[in-house]
């Protein structure tokens, strides 16, 4: 037993030193992460936070969840340009989508906050319900989807038109896809893209389906597969997803979930990443391409602002590519495909001057006709789901224009959905 | 296992003391305390470089700092007492209860449902008795189940009962899935059909009747004859035999105690509070209350005081993590570190430990 035991021992020793000798000589040269190719956007702050100002955030998960980290780091940048001291931000982070909730805003509106601000979905209901407590303090919750029908004054809804920056990571697949084809890795018929979505829930199809069209707008026989986890945040069911898509030939994940799941088990399996939230370069230098984010300090920036010298928040906001709501990460050039990032900045000027639209309504057909100006869609929360406003003019699906949060929930030809969790 | 041909001598025993006046217990268990602040405050200090001073301020910030938190502090006492109230009988008896995590929540599901499905039909006096049945009904169905078994097949309760939290959870979670369809599957509060309020004051009720509920638990265990037996069962099984306790019978009986009490904490935690339901919603305290109940050795009074404690540690560590941007889980680890000194110092009360030498003399 002894002997085998050495023996193998030995092995590995030898094994590993060839392996690491192997590795020194032909390291190849990384080119790293380009510019973003959205020009970033500066904060104007021209008014000053009176001294006894405060805003505390609340948080469902922590840094490690890269969908709060993104609320976070927006935090440290208003606090710097709104020259915010450490008093009068308060964060409570780890609150999770229930009574826990309602307890953490009375809190922070008791403990003197001007402004409290929830990131998720589930905090709505509990934040309406502090909010009718507290007149007098402005609640401002990120991707709900009841403020313009609650009618509670100081209750008040924001998103991004995060469907731009979908698109636009979607071009940038599509263009990876296009060289792996042209490089004969597998047919144009066989291009086809997982993803990994939380909820089969609006915000999440009108991702997918951007992250598409994007897509398909270069590479027309593009497919997509869509794995659904049932969580926003469930590192080892985003993993299992990414795993089970890679292993029904999908040539490249994206995600709309908030753990490092889908893109470590890509930058295991050496497929590439198109990421959310943020770069997830660091730790998968060899797949991640590109992420589109949400960058939440031009909310928090208007939102001050309107408290400060006592004007309306809407009750709706919805930030786009111009007031820097909508950014890209840089890309990796070690695996984007050559001239992404011109193809990017070109797709950008279209979108900023309206000239492209992401739900075009003659790039997309739903089980093969066109979609015409007399769908409705569910705008206005109700218990039944009932769709109640039409929502197609000018040749366009209009998407976060009757209220922030996302709408667009139809299921378009050249997608399938592998399963449905609500 | 190669020493256990040599017969060894260890060095040191454990001896259990003779009874202790009770000055020298409470004034052990008060240094332990002390001691306890001292070694969370040094690591607090080495995590966040901060003046411990300033981290005792907040903590006592968090726990009393403005009105409402004083009243948040309360209704988390209340409902972790009643849940410690509810454990007590059934542990004095040694029966090994982990299940009121699952008995609160089923309670919690019952009044839910009720609240939903009755809500609109019922005139809210009617709707309250309706949730009170249900809530109390639910939490004696998930008590009994064990007991059941227990006296009929001796099955092992610690097993049965912590099975059927997990059976609890995924009744909520399925719950849910069926009833609410959207983005997070979360149940929009329903404080249209939630319990009275007194005074106007949101959590009053819940105190009050917790209050009640402790004098009643007290006198039940201490001046009934119930409550002797469990005593009696809880010492010696075969003694209760012997004196003519029906063992079954009172281990049933305790057991729908346990579980309607289990029930209570349930409907005042959605009836009287959350107004809503998650997987979450009893958060731990089933498992919290154990520990409350064995830290105050089974008296109800003593509780209210352990209860105290756990309660105001875990309010002004969550406010230490957040003034000084700190991870939550900061809150668990100093818990943990005080409920060690504590959990230590009654170890040190009931028992010395004496070199070999000094062992044989006393022999």
């Amino acid at each position: 037993m002894k002997k085998i035991l050495a023996l193998l021992l030995a092995l590995v020793m030898v094994l590993g030193l060839a392996a690491c000798g192997g590795n020194t000589d032909d390291e190849p040269e990384l080119l790293g992460m380009s510019a973003s190719p959205i020009d970033a956007v500066e904060l104007t702050v021209d008014y000053t936070v009176p001294e006894d100002f405060k805003i505390g955030f609340i948080c469902l998960h922590s840094e490690e969840s890269t969908y709060d980290l993104n609320f976070l780091n927006a935090v440290e940048k208003i606090k710097t340009a709104a020259n915010l001291k450490d008093e009068q931000v308060i964060v409570k982070t780890d609150i999770p989508e229930g009574n826990e909730c309602y307890v953490a805003a009375k809190d922070l509106a008791d403990a003197g906050c001007d402004i409290v601000f929830a990131n998720s979905f589930g905090h709505e209901d509990f934040m309406i319900k502090a909010a009718k407590e507290f007149p007098n303090v402005q609640f401002c919750h990120a991707t709900g989807t009841k403020a313009h029908t609650e009618g509670v004054a100081n209750y008040h809804n924001a998103f991004a038109s995060i469907y731009q920056g979908r698109y636009l990571a979607g071009v940038a697949a599509g263009l990876k896809l296009n060289e792996m084809i042209a490089a004969g890795k597998f047919t144009a018929e066989e291009a086809k893209i997982g993803y990994v979505g939380a909820f089969t829930y609006a915000e999440v199809i009108s991702g997918y389906t951007s992250f598409y069209l994007g897509a398909k707008s270069v590479c027309p026989t593009v497919t997509m597969e869509v794995q659904f986890t049932g969580s926003w945040y469930d590192a080892t069911e985003e993993k299992n997803a990414a795993e089970a898509l890679i292993a029904r030939n999908c040539k490249l994940i994206s995600q709309h979930a908030d753990s490092m799941g889908a893109p470590s088990s890509c930058e295991n399996a050496g497929v590439p990443n198109v990421s959310y939230n943020g770069s997830t370069y660091e730790s998968c230098p060899e797949t991640f391409i590109v992420s589109s984010a949400i960058n939440w300090a031009p909310y928090y920036n208007y939102i001050i602002k309107s408290v400060v010298n006592g004007t309306e928040i809407a009750a709706d906001w919805c930030g786009g590519i111009a007031e820097g709501s909508v950014v890209l990460t840089g890309i990796n050039q070690d695996v984007a495909a050559k001239g992404t990032l011109d193809t990017l900045k070109a797709t950008v000027a279209k979108l900023k001057d309206g000239t492209l639209k992401v739900f075009d309504t003659t790039t997309f057909t739903v089980k093969g006709a066109a979609v015409t100006e007399e769908l409705m869609a569910d705008v206005d929360t109700d218990a039944a789901y009932t769709a109640d406003t039409k929502i197609v003019s000018d040749g366009a699906y209009n998407e976060s224009k009757f209220r922030s949060a996302p709408y667009f929930d139809l299921r378009i030809d050249g997608i399938t959905l592998l399963n449905e969790k609500y | 296992m190669a020493g256990m041909g040599k017969t060894k001598h260890s060095r040191i025993h454990i001896v259990k003391r003779e009874a202790l006046p009770w000055y020298y217990r409470v004034g052990v268990r008060a240094l332990a305390i002390v001691a306890a602040l001292i070694v969370t405050a040094v690591v607090i200090m080495l995590l966040t470089h901060k003046n411990p001073i300033q981290v005792y301020i907040s903590m006592l910030k968090g726990a009393f700092g403005t009105e409402l938190r004083i009243w948040s502090l309360l209704q988390n006492i209340a409902i972790l007492l009643c849940i410690s109230l509810a454990v007590t009988p059934a542990f004095k008896m040694r029966f090994w209860n982990c299940g009121a995590e699952g008995q609160v929540l089923v309670g919690c599901l019952a009044t839910t449902a009720v609240m939903m499905f009755l809500g609109d039909s019922l005139p809210l006096p009617l709707l309250w008795t309706v949730m009170l049945i249900a809530a109390v009904g639910a939490g004696i169905v998930w008590a009994l189940l064990p007991a059941v078994t227990k006296s009929l097949w001796n099955t092992n309760e610690t097993l049965f009962t912590l099975m059927m939290n997990y059976v609890a959870t995924q009744l909520v979670a399925f719950f849910l899935k069926t009833f609410v369809k959207n983005g997070s599957g979360v149940l929009p509060p329903m404080p249209e059909y939630g319990l009275p309020r007194l005074l106007n004051k949101d959590y009053l009720l819940n105190i009050v009747i917790v209050v009640v509920l402790t004098v009643l638990v007290y006198i039940y265990l201490k001046y009934t004859k119930q409550g002797y037996e469990i005593a009696v069962v809880g010492e010696s099984e075969n003694t209760a035999r012997y004196i003519g306790i029906n063992v079954r019978k009172v281990v049933i009986r305790t057991l729908v105690v346990s579980g309607a009490l289990c029930g209570v904490a349930g409907l005042l935690l959605v009836g009287g509070t959350n107004h809503t339901i998650s997987t979450t919603t009893v958060d731990g305290r089933g498992f919290t209350a154990i520990m409350v109940s064995w830290l105050a050795k089974f008296d109800p009074l003593y509780m209210v005081l352990t209860t105290f404690l756990i309660v105001f540690l875990d309010r002004g560590t969550q406010q230490v993590a957040t003034d000084f941007r700190m991870p939550n889980a900061l809150s668990d680890i100093v818990t943990g570190i005080i409920l060690l000194f504590i959990i230590g110092c009654e170890f040190f009360l009931q028992y010395k430990i004496v070199s070999a030498k000094a062992g044989k003399e006393n022999a």
